[in-house]
């Protein structure tokens, strides 16, 4: 079936008005956010709730420190900013006053990744999911698009426990056209494939599966997952897809430094280590511009997956070979 | 009121001689902030908190956050004495698999409130715990002590100044004034004064006292619970190291556990 893109919300307006909806049957869920509320979208809680909403003013690190103490009291606090703010300016809160207690706090970075774009370098959100895995006790999640963004929200609001989850800026293309059985720490076999695995998270989801369409043309049969729960890692997934395929490559809107790929390389050492590649972006920065422009210009697009796709491959076959000669 | 104020001199020396000893037993720690916030500590366990030391999780009583976490000796030594758990366990304080962390834990202490340690965040997290007590309708007070040199931090005056927009009069903070951090001497190192006059623009309710005169911080304390519209803030003007001579405005206590001999010499003064 080939493949029709087709945009759907942000992420961040799915979680915006997902939260709407928790607050009418969840008393106990406050909102706060850092003056950002029409950006995060958590301004959709406030229009419907404004006694259970805070906007705390600029200020991320008093914001997660009140957070921790709402949650001590019983209460659910949901709070946002932009990723780069909350997860840079709040990170000792983060440590000090949820993960260490690990109290059941949710924390919300939007504008994520380079997509964010115009506004440039200083406003996105490069190193947020590294930083968020390396909270223990965290969950951390980065959804691909709309419908499984309201899923993810909703299992989150239902998990006890610490969790970050990455919204985006843009419109995402729809990857998921059902969301039954969406779960935290559970992956999404999108395509199933024999010869390599295609393993990303957030808009490169998206680029992965137009990726796997043109690997078939070179008569390579890609799988395609969305391992949208960075923490845990869905291990077994993982380990399954690298014993069938042999091969994999992680795609995502994020250094590669500490992020999806990180966790998968350290997964499958352990469990079965195959040739992987790596798209993300590169020991840099990024910098303005329109946001489509920005993901080719950092190489997170599906033709920089299929460049990769094909490297690994023939690290594979090499593998292989080798195999073969020593017997 | 006179046989209080000497039961509660009574306690003070005793939460001295504890802390002397606790430290002393393991062998590092924070002698000189312990010692200065003692009366605001008692105060507070034996008289102002509406509490009940064997049901810590109680959801009326008032909470109380040791932001300054290297001051927990002392809130340790009072919540043993007003009886948390045994006093025996002091003498575990800081070791492998104690519950008494060298900064206050949550969860692994019952009756503490917020992990602390990393300076600065107490206060927001006291103003979380009003503000849900508001949210809830609930009648609890909620009291954070902090350090003159954590006021050093940023994230305090965050906190100073939402707890003012909020009218958080449920919520009174202590600054333990001793004049002192790690390095030397306050003054030479990040002036802070007027300190008063700080919270004061902040929008908070301040007063000044002597913070080892005990009637006078229970009369501080009496004086914060009745103040409406804003949050109160006592600046106790102390001493680092208060009540053992060779402790007293030395600050090479601030983070060195003292030696046997120097704990037998303190006890002796404690006596």
């Amino acid at each position: 079936m080939p493949l029709t893109k087709r945009l759907g919300p942000a992420t961040r307006d799915a979680y915006g008005k997902v939260l709407a909806e928790l607050g009418a049957t969840r008393p106990e869920i406050v909102v706060l956010d850092a003056d950002l509320a029409k950006s995060t979208r958590s301004d959709d809680f406030r229009k419907r709730f404004p006694d259970r909403f805070f906007n705390v003013g600029i200020s991320e690190a008093n914001l997660v420190g009140i957070a921790g103490g709402l949650a001590a009291s019983g209460k659910v606090p949901f709070i946002s900013s932009f990723a780069c703010f909350l997860m840079c300016k709040g990170y000792d809160q983060l440590r000090m006053a949820i993960a260490y207690p690990r109290l059941n706090v949710k924390v919300v970075g939007s504008h994520g990744g380079i997509s964010a774009g115009e506004d440039g370098a200083s406003q996105m959100s490069i190193e947020d999911v590294a930083l968020a895995t390396s909270l223990p006790g965290f969950t951390v999640v980065v959804p691909a698009d709309a419908p499984s963004a309201e899923a993810l929200t909703r299992a989150m609001a239902a998990h006890p426990g610490p969790v970050y989850i990455r919204t985006g800026r843009p419109k995402a293309p729809i990857v998921h056209e059902k969301t039954e059985g969406l779960a935290l720490g559970k992956g999404v076999l999108l395509r199933d494939g024999t010869d390599l695995a295609l393993i990303a998270n957030g808009l490169m989801v998206w680029e992965a599966l137009e990726a796997a369409d043109r690997l078939q043309a070179d008569g390579v049969r890609a799988a395609v997952a969305d391992l949208h729960t960075i923490k845990p890692l869905d291990e077994k997934m993982v380990a399954d897809l690298a014993r069938r395929c042999g091969a994999i490559v992680c795609a995502e809107e994020h250094q590669v430094w500490g992020g999806l790929g990180s966790a998968v390389a350290r997964a499958v050492g352990e469990s079965c280590p195959v040739p992987i590649g790596f798209v993300g972006i590169a020991d840099t920065y990024a910098e303005s511009g329109d946001p489509d422009a920005l993901l080719r210009r950092y190489g997170l697009t599906a033709d920089r997956i299929v460049e990769v796709a094909r490297k690994t491959m023939q690290n594979k076959r090499q593998r292989q070979q080798a195999r073969a000669m020593g017997g | 009121m006179q046989t209080r104020l000497r039961e509660l001199t009574d306690t003070a020396r005793q939460i001295r001689r504890d802390i002397v000893t606790m430290l002393g037993e393991s062998g590092s720690g924070h002698p000189g902030t312990s010692l200065s916030t003692v009366e605001i500590v008692t105060a507070l366990y034996f008289d102002v908190l509406h509490h009940r030391p064997k049901d810590p999780a109680w959801a009326q009583r008032d909470r109380f956050i040791m932001s300054k976490g290297h001051g927990v000796p002392a809130q340790y030594a009072a919540m043993a004495r007003a009886g948390y758990f045994s006093t025996d366990l002091l003498k575990t304080l800081r070791k492998l698999g104690s519950p008494l962390q060298g900064h206050p834990v949550y969860g692994a202490t019952p009756g503490i409130e917020a992990s602390t340690g990393s300076l600065g965040q107490g206060l927001s997290i006291g103003i979380g715990i009003a503000l849900a007590g508001r949210l809830d309708k609930a009648a609890y007070r909620t009291y954070v002590l902090l350090g003159d040199g954590e006021c050093n931090e940023g994230q305090v005056w965050e906190a100073a100044a939402f707890a003012a927009h909020h009218k958080l009069d449920t919520l009174t903070a202590i600054v333990d004034a001793n004049g002192f951090q790690l390095d030397g001497r306050i003054s030479d190192i990040l002036e802070l004064e007027p300190l008063g006059g700080k919270w004061t623009s902040f929008g908070w309710e301040v007063r000044e006292i002597d913070g080892h005169d005990l009637g006078a911080v229970l009369d501080a304390f009496t004086w914060a619970r009745g103040t409406r519209g804003k949050p109160s803030l006592i600046v106790a003007r102390t001493v680092k190291g208060k009540g053992v001579s060779f402790m007293e405005n030395n600050n090479q206590f601030h983070g060195v556990a003292p030696t046997r001999e120097e704990v037998a010499k303190a006890l002796a003064e404690l006596a």
